[in-house]
């Protein structure tokens, strides 16, 4: 195979795709629902529902807080426990709207039926109106980051769209859901792909898969020949080589369509490409064509120790120690709990943090892979400089945000950083190169919108 | 339950550590080691073992008593790796006072005083060279001949390739290059007039490593490639001016050439960290040594040119940027 790959850097951690065959199980539902009110990057939602109102599956909790903001559906049926604060991912307490759950009643609106709804039969479907389903069903970004996906698909002015392209790389060692959703849900990823083409406006589509997931690729070429073979779309599955941070949206677009996104504000949509994951393809699907907001997802639960590690359709507002103990409880002694894989996953203080829409894996990390090495000396190896995949160097960048020399961090372009964490995974004296880099970053950024501010004032 | 551990992302690590690389490029160093031993006998043993247990020895000793570290860096690999680089680049038949003079400038000037591994501006086994070429010039600069097992200080002594270079030219006569050994014997280090320092005899044992360091990714092809390339091209265009610069094949192969390239010029610490900047310190490494070996007051100049551009490495690092990732959009 002719596998594609990005041009600079990149590293190869170990796969450890333990659940790669494990078929998704409909997790089972919990006694009470979490739901973080900042599951999206921008504003946090509004709730609407008091103390003791009743809901269904698919009732709205939670209004867009902002322009860039996401509603929250319950994924439960039952009565508003109370509207408090939880631990989330983050590690602190925020606000949450939490539920106790009663019987599995639905929203009638919601179409259950297992029937593949394709865009032909649905003359109504215009761009705008794909939009504004995705848009009111608080569909947003599924591989992690969370941007809601209504924003990528209306691009600002200065910008035109060329093709979508489907992040189905998975990157990530361990995580495996997006590979199950694929092999499960093929034909529905294929129309919420050509969704998001009529909602972009565009005829060219590409699903970007590495080549450590054959069977995933096989399938989806084959489905695509079946679906847009002889039609006014051209739709492409790129076999990826095995290279980490492929699923970086700037990495993707390298890879597939060998454009490089400038540096910030530039986002891909500046050379042409609107870049959805694999899971929000699917998501779009069942927001537009099943009128089903986005309560429930794929998630991966992982672990070296773990007994069973499985792939759920879960519910979200389920807390991750009901899937742990699904799979056969939390393996003995200290661990370290991660939302997402263990290159960019969140270290969770709690198992009770529930899942959200953007929680593709819960994984469990054991002994000596849960601990960090004492750090040694900086020997100057450049073996940093060789892995960052958008050609800055780390251990500068680290030593200057060390010293708090921020003028030299911005003009080093510190901003451009994508915290993969690809420096420090290859540092051979063990530094906390990223942890460095991203406090640098943050307070860079930080200048940068004070200057601007500023800037506007005068 | 146990507890939860926290930390921030990255929670994976490649596994590769400081003590891999530096005893990859002692096990690199290994086959000119055996290739050393074979040709000089006794005296490289002696060598050898005086300079890497001095410089062991003293780093061990300034860890503890000087700096007072927590962590003794002695383990790490880097000062036994010192110590076979000095010995490399000395004669076989030298005293082991002057070796443990060498050490005491590798290790106690060069190396510890900036704050040891990773912060030394210089080349630690480079400086403790340099200061006994200075200090005793006489012994630096004589050369055991290759094939006296037995002998240490009294081993018989020879012309080396590069001092017969240097003699034609320094005589305008291109027939005392006749008195070179031929390419295939310098590049086994086998003939029987050969004579060097203890590591640099041999450049197939040289490039054995090399491949060794590329394949494990130890370090990369931009250093030694852009010293061996510029002075094969630069020794190649004298030699085509004018023949009594001897021809390239015999120039690459002969002195510390190899040894440099490979082994003192790749240092991590003080070489730079870009491969646009490790190409420029190459190409700057090759042409000083071409310019000190032919008109020179030595006949050797691949330390000196490394001593050199490890000055240069801070400034080349400051200027020599990466290619940033969407820097130069391509237009479709």
């Amino acid at each position: 195979m002719n596998a594609k790959t990005f041009s600079i850097g990149g590293i190869h951690p170990a796969e450890n795709k333990l659940s790669n065959e494990a078929v998704t199980q409909v997790a089972a539902l919990p006694k009470q629902a979490i739901f973080p009110l900042s599951q999206h990057i921008g504003a946090p939602a509004k709730p609407v529902v008091q103390k003791g109102d009743k809901v269904k599956v698919g009732t709205l909790i939670a209004e867009a807080g902002g322009f860039v903001s996401a509603p929250i559906y319950s994924s439960v049926s039952g009565t508003v426990f109370k509207i408090d604060t939880a631990i989330d991912a983050t590690g602190y307490r925020k606000p949450a709207i939490i539920i106790d759950v009663e019987g599995d009643e639905w929203e009638e609106s919601i179409d259950r039926s297992d029937k593949l709804e394709l865009v032909k039969d649905h003359p109504e479907l215009t761009p705008e109106e794909i939009i504004n389903r995705v848009k009111v069903a608080g569909v947003t970004g599924m591989g992690g980051a969370g941007f809601p996906t209504f924003i990528k698909l209306t691009p600002p002015p200065t910008a035109k769209a060329e093709c979508v392209i489907i992040n189905a790389v998975e990157c990530e060692p361990y995580i495996t859901a997006d590979f199950r959703l694929m092999m499960e849900k093929a034909d529905e990823i294929l129309v919420g792909l050509e969704l998001l083409m009529v909602a972009a406006k565009v005829k060219a589509g590409y699903i970007g898969i590495e080549t450590n997931k054959p069977a995933a690729i096989e399938l989806l070429t084959k489905k695509c020949e079946e679906k847009f073979g002889g039609s006014k779309y051209s739709v492409e599955v790129v076999p990826l080589k095995q290279r980490y941070p492929q699923g970086g949206e700037k990495q993707l677009v390298d890879a597939v369509i060998q454009r490089q996104v400038p540096a910030p504000p530039a986002i891909p949509v500046n050379v042409g490409a609107i870049v959805q994951n694999v899971g929000t393809a699917y998501a779009v699907y069942e927001a537009v064509m099943k009128h089903k907001p986005l309560f429930e997802r794929y998630t991966t639960v992982t672990g070296k120790k773990l007994q069973k590690p499985s792939n759920f359709l879960v519910r979200m507002g389920t807390p991750m120690k009901d899937l742990i103990e699904a799979c056969g409880g939390m393996p003995e002694g200290d661990n370290k709990l991660l939302a997402g894989g263990p290159m960019m996953g969140k270290a969770l203080t709690s198992v009770e943090v529930p899942i959200c829409k953007g929680t593709n894996s819960v994984t469990i990390l054991s002994d000596d892979d849960a601990r960090r090495k004492e750090p040694q000396p900086c020997i100057r190896c450049a073996k940093c400089v060789s892995a960052c995949p958008m050609g800055l160097e780390p251990y500068l960048l680290a030593k200057i945000s060390e010293v708090k020399n921020w003028e030299r961090a911005e003009r080093e372009d510190i901003t451009s950083c994508i915290e993969c964490g690809s420096c420090q995974f290859t540092c051979p004296a063990h530094r906390p190169l990223l942890d460095n880099i991203r406090q640098g970053k943050a307070t860079v950024m930080g200048i940068i919108r004070a200057r601007a501010a500023a800037a506007q004032k005068k | 339950m146990g507890k939860l551990i926290v930390s921030l992302s990255p929670h994976a690590h490649g596994n590769d550590s400081v003590e891999r690389n530096m005893y990859g490029v002692i096990i690199a160093l290994m086959p000119a080691l055996l290739v050393s031993f074979y040709f000089f006998g006794l005296g490289s043993v002696i060598v050898t073992a005086t300079s890497v247990a001095a410089c062991v020895l003293l780093e061990w000793a300034i860890s503890k008593y000087i700096l007072k570290q927590e962590r003794n860096t002695v383990l790490d690999g880097s000062a036994v790796l010192t110590g076979l680089l000095l010995a490399f680049n000395l004669p076989s038949n030298l005293p082991v006072w002057i070796i443990i003079i060498g050490a005491i400038f590798a290790i106690g000037f060069a190396k510890m005083p900036f704050g040891g591994l990773g912060n030394n501006l210089f080349n630690p086994a480079l400086v403790g060279r340099a200061a006994l070429l200075v200090a005793f010039p006489a012994q630096m600069t004589t050369w055991p001949k290759v094939g006296q097992l037995g002998s240490y200080l009294d081993a018989e002594t020879g012309a080396t390739p590069l001092s017969i270079m240097k003699e034609a030219i320094k005589n305008g006569d291109a027939t005392v290059l006749d008195r070179l050994p031929d390419s295939l014997s310098l590049f086994l280090g086998n003939h029987p007039d050969g004579a060097g320092a203890m590591g640099e005899i041999c450049a197939l044992a040289l490039i054995i490593g090399l491949v060794y360091m590329l394949w494990k990714k130890i370090i990369t092809w931009h250093i030694p490639v852009s010293i061996i390339a510029t002075v094969f091209v630069c020794a190649g265009l004298l030699h085509m001016a004018n023949p009594v610069y001897a021809d390239p094949i015999s120039v690459i192969l002969s002195g510390g050439l190899m040894l440099g390239a490979i082994f003192m010029a790749t240092d991590y610490v003080t070489s730079p960290m870009t491969p646009k900047g490790q190409i420029i310190y190459g190409v700057a490494i090759g042409l000083l040594t071409v310019i000190i070996r032919n008109w020179g007051a030595y006949p050797e100049g691949m330390s000196f040119a490394i001593l050199i551009m490890n000055a240069f490495t801070p400034l080349i690092n400051n200027y020599v940027k990466p290619k940033r990732f969407g820097e130069v959009p391509e237009k479709k």
